[in-house]
Formats: structure tokens, sequence, C-alpha cells
């Protein structure tokens, strides 16, 4: 019929074309090279002042052993690579930091999603609880741990449990003030992320059928999965980083149950190269996991421009 | 399909009025445009019948039914936004069948309950819409990968896939480039011919709504103006404000006095004859608006108004005119190349029943 025939419209149908996926690498002249240098020399001095060389030397730390309570070091090499990251302390901390990631990242991220549909909508006064719900964010954690630690308490407690001394809580109660802070980041990331979700393609949605929890699983969700992968990397690096929230609350106790990877770092005062090699493990979890994430999720992830 | 009828509808947002006591029968089947400078109330009596905007006072009804409380997805209604909305994670098959995925649709005829479509039928549906719509090399695609004219071809099949009672159109055109709108016009007239169904587009373009509407409402302020054929609403406008919205250029309106004789307008630099059929002619003296069209002015040697041009555009098939009456300016469409220049002195004649007279103090028209 005419109408699919006028409407082929050459100019308009044309497929379109993608730029070539790999340009022809072209060879840049000595002046340009200098140029690039250049350019990049105030980053690199301040990566390699303040990252890179840190980095080196941790590493070299890494291969001295602690003689004497770390009055003085023997160099032992690689050996003490093997040692400690295949011994137990390695492992339990790595088991304590996952537990303390699994407890406060889902939490945390689900929460602040949650709050931040609630929140997306224009109300009056909307924005006091917008303010409200942000405001976990900005108290600092040790601040946040304090409030936890007190309201847990079991002498003093607004909630008289005793959880920081039971093993099988004690990982619970550490986590709480940091899924607390969680919930407000995730819920200020993902608020901005509604914000930039267009009026029409919600309204669309509701014209086409799709109830309120359709909205929220097939095209709000999907619409805003690249803010969600980047608050579940960052989330995740906080929780294999977090320190202040268990010295506060559980000081690794009780019997080591909520000891970290980087709460044994902590502890490491009297042999340093033992706490390198532990800081160089902990580094390439991290790293590793947070390749993994993007390897598997960002497949799932949706691009506007794709 | 069905009509589609406002009975006194108002829709304020506090001290604001946006329609304001809204009369309006859509018949079935009709192409009616709501057309209107941005914030006449146009998009915002649409948005009612699509139930996005909740109705401040009156009623609304979809065929016989009143609808000021019935659920968007319950009014079997679709729209196509002016961004087109689709939804930017899917496939374009996936946007297409996303109606028929989530709705209950009246398939087995009247009297039996709604159900979902099967995968057959929604496939049968999908692909009837991607071949009427031309779609079909791009049902794999995301919208980013699809030019304008394509989006728009994706969003009008959206629409179209669940046989909705009603169209609603938000100036699907304006993001389209001049040649693309121009062709999708004359499709969109074609589509409704075929399917049939009752369709209220919205648009501030005057012409989209001569070329495509079966009847036009034109709306400022809230307020509807006027409702009638694009032929009617051209040649008999009923105020200043509708008479300058239609026609490019717009009418030239201009103040005149009832010549003592009462046959003619007395203007600055001449004489017009009265509009032919005046029932009743204003008192002679009498203070009027006259309104005739560019295109309604000749230049003639003979012709009964003197004017002195200030300025000529040369369009290729035509010229527009500029010449001074008075203290206003008139637009003259000559055809062809003019032989005038800045500075001369033109004589205009019109015919009777192109001129217009307007009541200067309620811009209402004579007549």
């Amino acid at each position: 019929m005419s109408v699919s025939n006028a409407m082929a419209a050459p100019s308009d149908d044309a497929p379109v074309v993608e730029a070539p996926k790999k340009a022809r690498r072209r060879r840049y002249d000595a002046k340009e090279v200098g140029l690039a240098v250049l350019f990049l020399l105030p980053s690199l001095a301040v990566f390699s002042i303040f990252f890179y060389l840190p980095f080196a030397r941790l590493l070299s730390w890494g291969t001295y052993e602690s003689v004497r309570g770390g009055s003085s070091y023997n160099q032992v090499g690689i050996d003490q690579y093997q040692e400690v990251l295949g011994g137990g302390e390695f492992r339990a901390g790595l088991w304590h930091s996952l537990q303390f990631v699994i407890y406060t990242v889902p939490a945390g991220l689900i929460l602040g999603t949650l709050l931040a549909v609630a929140a997306h909508r224009r109300l009056k006064g909307i924005k006091v609880f917008q303010a409200i719900f942000s405001s976990t964010l900005a108290s600092s954690v040790a601040v946040s741990s304090v409030i936890f630690f007190f309201l847990f308490n079991p002498a003093v407690g607004f909630f008289e449990v005793s959880w920081q001394s039971d093993p099988s809580w004690a990982m619970f109660a550490a986590a709480l003030p940091a899924i607390w802070q969680n919930l407000g980041l995730a819920f200020v990331i993902v608020l901005a992320g509604l914000q930039a979700v267009p009026d029409e393609v919600m309204e669309a949605a509701r014209l086409d059928g799709y109830g309120p929890l359709r909205r929220l699983t097939r095209i709000t969700l999907p619409l805003i999965s690249p803010v969600l992968m980047f608050l579940l990397v960052i989330l995740v690096i906080y929780g294999f980083q977090a320190f202040a929230q268990i010295d506060i609350i559980t000081k690794g106790g009780p019997g080591g149950a909520t000891e970290t990877l980087v709460f044994k770092i902590f502890k490491q005062t009297q042999d340093y190269g033992k706490g390198a090699v532990l800081s160089v493990g902990l580094f390439c979890v991290t790293l590793v996991v947070t390749f993994f994430q993007f390897a598997i999720l960002d497949r799932r992830v949706h691009y506007g421009d794709e | 399909m069905a009509s589609v009828t406002f009975d006194a509808v108002s829709k304020r947002y506090g001290e604001v009025t946006a329609v304001d006591d809204l009369n309006l029968s859509i018949d079935d089947g009709e192409f009616m445009v709501l057309l209107g400078p941005s914030g006449c109330g146009k998009t915002t009596a649409l948005r009612m019948i699509a139930g996005l905007e909740e109705i401040s006072d009156g009623k609304l009804l979809i065929g016989d039914e009143v609808v000021n409380d019935v659920d968007p997805s319950r009014r079997d209604i679709s729209m196509v936004f002016q961004s087109y909305a689709l939804y930017p994670h899917m496939t374009v098959q996936r946007n297409i069948e996303s109606p028929l995925l989530v709705r209950s649709y009246d398939v087995d005829g009247p009297g039996t309950p709604t159900r979902k479509l099967t995968k057959a039928e929604r496939d049968e549906r999908v692909a009837e819409a991607a071949r009427v719509l031309d779609l079909e090399p791009y049902m794999k695609r995301k919208p980013a990968a699809l030019s304008g004219g394509q989006r728009q071809r994706v969003a009008l099949a959206r629409a179209f896939v669940g046989r909705p009672k009603v169209f609603l159109m938000d100036e699907p055109l304006s993001n389209l480039d001049a040649k693309l709108r121009a062709q999708t016009r004359i499709e969109l007239v074609e589509l409704h011919a075929r399917v049939g169904t009752t369709i209220v587009y919205v648009t501030h373009d005057q012409v989209e709504a001569m070329t495509m509407a079966t009847r036009v409402a034109v709306m400022s302020m809230g307020k509807l103006q006027q409702v009638g054929t694009p032929q009617e609403v051209y040649s008999r406008p009923v105020n200043t404000f509708v008479a300058q919205f239609i026609g490019t250029p717009p009418m030239n309106c201009f103040p005149g006095q009832i010549s003592a004789d009462g046959r003619g307008v007395e203007v600055p630099g001449g004489t017009l004859p009265l509009p032919a059929g005046l029932q009743a002619v204003p008192a002679a003296g009498s203070t009027v608006t006259v309104g005739v069209r560019p295109e309604h002015l000749e230049v003639s040697g003979q012709g009964s108004l003197g004017v002195v041009v200030r300025a000529v555009e040369w369009l290729g098939h035509e010229c527009l005119i500029s010449a001074s009456v008075g203290d206003a300016t008139i637009v003259v469409r000559e055809p062809g190349m003019s032989a005038s220049d800045a500075g001369h002195d033109l004589r205009l004649r019109v015919d009777p029943e192109n001129v217009h007279l307007f009541d200067p103090s309620t811009t209402l028209r004579i007549g």
C-alpha cells in the first residue's frame, strides 16, 4: 500500500552506516609524541608520587620478613607471598570481608533504589523527604558507627540485644551502619538516574497498560541499569575496604569473627611485611571481583547509545 | 472506534486555567486537529483524553462512557508522543509488541470478556503493523539505531497494533525535517482512511491542520475559538485571532470605517467593497477591522486601494509585497515575479467575497 511505499524515503531509510570499528593505525611523528608526553606529565607525576611508587614499595615490602617483633627485617623473597596468601588467616579475612559485602551491598542498593523510586514524584514537600533520605550520605562513617553502636548496645541501647558479642550476629551488627550509609548513596545516585528517564516514556508505558510494578521492573530498572551497575561496583569496593565500622562496633571480635582483610592488615603493626602481602592480596581480590562484575553484568546493562 | 466528547471540561493548575469550559464533540472516525499556539491548552486537552491529566471540571466521554476516572490503560486509546517515547532498551519488534503483552483486548467480539492475545495473534498483529509502516527490515534494531522518521513510524506502529478506539497524536511530525513531514502528512491521511479510527491530533502548525483534518478546532488561551472544516476556518474565521492564525502569511487586518453611503469601507488609501452577503451592515461611519488575505489582494491598475510599497520578497513561485495602509503594514501575495519595487505606488483590488469585517472591540466577525 502507498503508506509504506511513500514512507520509504531513500534518504531516511538508508541503513545506518556504522563507522569502521578500527580506524587504521596512524603514525605519529616525534613532535606529536613529545607534545603528548608533555600533556601527560603532570598527571603522570601526581600518580607516580602518590600511587605507582608507593605501590611498588608495597610490593617490595612484601618480600621482607619481620624478625623479633618488627625490630629488623630479613628479605625472604616471593616465599612470603605464597605463605601468607595461601594461609588460613588470609582465607578467614577474605571470608569475613565477603560476608560484610554480602550484608551491605544488596541491602543498601535495594533499599536505596526503593526509596528513590518512592521519592521520585511531584508532590508537595517531597524535597524534605529527599533531603532526609540522602542525609545518611552526609554523616561520617565514624558518626554512623557510633550511632549504631549505641542503638544496639546491650546495656544502654535502644534495642537491648547483644549482637556485637554474638559471633553469628557480630558481622551483621558491624554491617548495619554501612547498610544505612549505602542506602543514602544509592538513593542520591538512583534518584538522579530516575530524573534522567523521560516522562513521556513512562507515560507511554502507562498507556500501554504497564502497571506500577511492571513499569518498575520492565522500564525503569533497565533504563537506569548503568547507574545500578556503577553503584554495585563502588559499593562492593567500599565493602571490601570498610574498616571504621568494624573498629568501632566489634573491634574484630568476638574471637576474630569480624576480622575482615582490612582489619587484619591494620593489626600487622609488628609485621609490615605480612601487612604488605595482605594489602596486595586485598588489591588483587578487589580487582578480580570488579573485573568479573563488568565481564558478567555489563552485558545486561543498557547504555542509551546502543 | 468511538466518538470523544468534551462536556464543559476545564483544567486548572492552582490559579492557572489551562483549559476553560471546553465543549467539543469529535465524531466517530473523524480526524480532528486541535490547533493553536503554544500554551493554548491543546496538549492539555489531549492529555485529558489520554487520562494523563485529571479533569478539574466537566465530563469527558469516549463513546457513551464517562471516562473521567477511568485508568489510561482502560480507555482503549493509544498515543504518539512528540518525542516518540519509544522504549530505548527494547528492539523495534518488542516496542511494537509491548501493549499487546500487557493489555487485555476485546478480541472475541462484543459481550465476551477481554483477554490477552496469544503468541500467534500477537505475531500476526506486529507483522501487519510492521508491513503497513514499512518497518520489516528494522525489527531487530534498537531505537537508537534508527533515523527520526523510522522512530516515528515505530511509534505509529505501537499505537496502531492494539487497534484502539481513538488515536491521540501530540505534534508527532515536529521532529522531522520538512521533506519527511510533507510525506508523512499524506501517509497519515492514508492511514486514517485505511483504519478509520478516530484521530485527535495536536499541532501548532496550521499546514498540518489544513492538509490532514476532517475538522479543525482552533484554541487560544485555554478557550476554544472555532470548530469547522479547514475550508470553513479559512474562509469564515469567527474572530481576528482565527483569521490571523490560519494562513501564511496571516490575514491582513487594519482599521476602516463604513462609508457614508453604507456601500463600502473607507481605509487609508482608498475604499474597499463590503463583504458579499452581509446581513446587517454596520451603521455608516462606524469603525470596523477589515481583514483581507494576502492572496486575495490583486495588483491591478484599476484597483480601489492605493498603497506605497515598502519591500518586495521574491520566493521563486511568488512574491510577497509589504506595503503600508495608514499605520498598518499589509502583505500582498503576487504570483511569479513582481514588477513593483520599494517606494513604488501600487493599486490593489479585492473581490467583495474576500473582504472580512470584524468588530474592533470584541474582535468577532460581523455578518
